[in-house]
């Protein structure tokens, strides 16, 4: 129930790594980790979705604000390996039209 | 009557306690033969609705509680989430949820609002009752044709 982020950077790109369940009491601590990061002038930020086993719209409004910031600081922000149970949630929404979402099958896992 | 069993659950109207319920339905899913999908599914529905609740009750003041019942039938399960927390407006609550569509801008886009949506899309049947503080009522139906007669003896080998 809990929520663990890890900063994974590789050169420039900012890599967030998250890890848990993102729900009403996680997602602050989700948000505070990652809209500073787009708030950073022409950053580019990965959000490695592949250990969320939970996620609601808390969650996704935490992505939206900080969709809003990349458009702000003219930074970007890509979501990564999310299950497709999380997927599904983007898109119910229709929120997989405006974010960037890696579509990649991961392989091996 | 239709017979059914009951289970009501009261926990403190804060964000931390919204898990314990998720992990409670889970089980409660589990028991009626609910598949895996369908039990996500309750997960997130349950937790829109407490999350609603825990926000409210936070405005008003810290000490509320949210209480859950769960109807167990034999073809559905019933949950309830009720908080006594201030009423809100539900007029402009509805007018607030829906999809996202393309035709707004991101700037438009607002980070609250979809959890009443997402409710309505992933249970059966939604109710909303506004009088005295706010109260969630939805329904999710099982699914037995799909079910297998012999589900119950495969369950049971270890």
């Amino acid at each position: 129930m809990n929520l663990e982020i890890e900063r994974l950077d590789n050169g420039e790109t900012k890599i967030l790594k998250v890890n848990g369940e993102v729900d009403v009491y996680t997602a602050p601590q989700l948000k505070e980790a990652l809209v500073p990061l787009t708030k950073q002038e022409g950053a580019k930020v990965i959000v490695d979705l592949e250990n969320v086993t939970y996620m609601d719209s808390t969650g996704l409004g935490v992505f939206i604000g900080a969709l809003k910031s990349t458009k702000e600081y003219n930074s970007e922000m890509r979501l990564v390996s999310m299950h497709d149970r999380v997927r599904r949630l983007f898109e119910i929404t229709g929120l997989d039209s405006i974010m960037n979402i890696d579509t990649t099958v991961r392989g091996g896992k | 009557m239709e017979s059914f069993d009951f289970i009501e659950m009261k926990v403190p109207a804060k964000p931390e306690y919204v898990g314990v319920v998720r992990l409670s339905i889970s089980g409660i899913a589990s028991r009626m033969g609910f598949s895996y999908e369908e039990i996500e599914d309750l997960k997130i529905a349950i937790s829109e609705a407490m999350s609603n609740a825990t926000t409210h009750a936070y405005d008003e003041k810290d000490d509320g509680e949210i209480t859950i019942g769960f109807g167990l039938y034999a073809n559905r399960l019933e949950i309830m989430v009720a908080d006594r927390g201030g009423s809100f407006d539900l007029e402009e609550v509805k007018a607030e949820i829906g999809p996202y569509e393309n035709k707004h801008s991101v700037e438009e886009l607002r980070e609250g609002g979809f959890g009443l949506f997402l409710i309505e899309a992933l249970m059966d049947k939604v109710e909303i009752k506004n009088d005295y503080g706010v109260i969630v009522l939805m329904t999710k139906y099982l699914h037995e044709n799909e079910v297998d007669i012999n589900d119950d003896q495969i369950s049971t080998t270890p």
